[in-house]
């Protein structure tokens, strides 16, 4: 049984797929077979951010069509074989999607694969909705910023309510918060709410939090997810968030600003 | 002395911004959570009413019947019963 994880938030621009490609290509350099999906009909990016943009052929919504089979669309990562991906469509109305006709595709995925990354649209549409539908888990990602935090709590709403798991009756989908552009400088500053104020808010586990940084953009420059960049504080942020996504236990780092030295403070810097 | 203004405005800014923004959403998010699960307050006379007259006619137990009210899309609200109906359905 694959895991079938959504990357949601509501809000849109807080990070969702730049944390879907980071985490998609993490699981699948510990060596799980993963493939991403992108749900955002009509704005697809996915592909840009992994750097597979002239590689798609066909997409979602030709394979719900029946134009293309699902192996004609998944594009293989060149970086690691067991990563595809499964790019959204460019243009098609964003109604090509039903419950019934990405089921099925979930369901052939999940033969061949152990992770089914779904890289949510922003807002509360029907595509959002369709991306949280067969769930298994949700990466809440959110920013330390009260429209973000609200929009996130709106999500976890849905979630319980609106998805398969809460229609069933099963289980409910397991939630995970996971804070991006996080400044340990303005929160001591107090300019920014903290990690403990956004997990009070929602009460949800912790999974992350990612410092903002200067290699998220490079990265998504280059077409290389930031786990890439090792030497990165976010690059090291998301690699313990695959680590607890695989069960470990991994203490929180980046959380307190760097310690200037007397003399820096003294003269600046 | 603007020194000491110095020190205070930024104590100052301190409690104003982080931890308003955690005031006001803590507010907001509770006041959101409630008009998400509130039912109606009439929903549980409104069950006890069904059942009875329900039970007028056959036999309910308590674990074969559900009620529910669910918000749809937009304004419409749909009331669902569920009741399950076993062989012997008459009451005594």
């Amino acid at each position: 049984m694959a895991r079938i994880i959504v990357v949601t938030s509501g809000k849109g621009g807080v990070g969702k797929t730049t944390s879907s490609a980071a985490i998609g290509l993490g699981l699948a350099l510990k060596g799980h077979k993963v493939v991403l999906i992108d749900f955002d009909i009509g704005l697809r990016n996915l592909d840009l951010i992994m750097g597979c943009e002239r590689r798609v052929v066909y997409d979602f919504v030709n394979v719900i069509n029946g134009e293309a089979t699902l192996n004609q669309a998944l594009i293989k990562d060149k970086r690691v074989s067991s990563l595809s991906i499964l790019p959204a469509s460019q243009t098609r109305d964003k109604d090509a999607l039903n419950k019934e006709n990405v089921g099925k595709v979930l369901e052939e995925l999940g033969k061949s694969y152990d992770f089914i990354v779904c890289d949510s649209p922003a807002g509360i549409e029907a595509g959002a909705m369709m991306a949280l539908y067969y769930a298994d888990e949700a990466i809440v990602t959110t920013n330390p910023e009260v429209s973000s935090v609200r929009d996130s709590d709106r999500i976890l709403g849905m979630l319980a309510s609106r998805s398969r798991r809460a229609e069933l009756g099963l289980d409910p989908i397991k939630e995970h918060l996971l804070l991006t552009r996080y400044s340990p400088k303005r929160v001591e500053e107090g300019e920014m709410l903290s990690v403990e104020d956004v997990e009070d808010i929602l009460s949800i586990p912790l999974l992350g939090v990612i410092p903002e940084s200067q290699a998220v953009l490079k990265a998504s420059n280059a077409g290389e997810p930031v786990i890439l960049d090792t030497e990165s504080d976010a690059g090291k942020a998301y690699q313990d968030v695959i680590e607890r996504l695989l069960g470990e236990t991994v203490e929180f780092r980046f959380l307190v600003a760097e310690k200037k030295g007397i003399f820096s403070r003294m003269f600046g810097g | 002395m603007a020194l000491l203004d110095y020190f205070l405005r930024k104590k100052e800014k301190q409690v104003t911004t982080a931890s308003k923004a955690k005031e006001r959403l803590q507010i907001i998010v509770a006041h959101e959570r409630n008009s998400r699960n509130k039912q109606p307050d009439y929903l549980p006379q409104l069950t006890e009413d069904i059942l009875k007259v329900l039970r007028k006619y056959i036999k309910v137990s308590d674990e074969s019947f559900s009620i529910n009210l669910d918000k749809k899309d937009g304004d419409l609200n749909v009331l669902e019963l569920n009741i399950e109906l076993h062989d012997e359905q008459t009451a005594d």
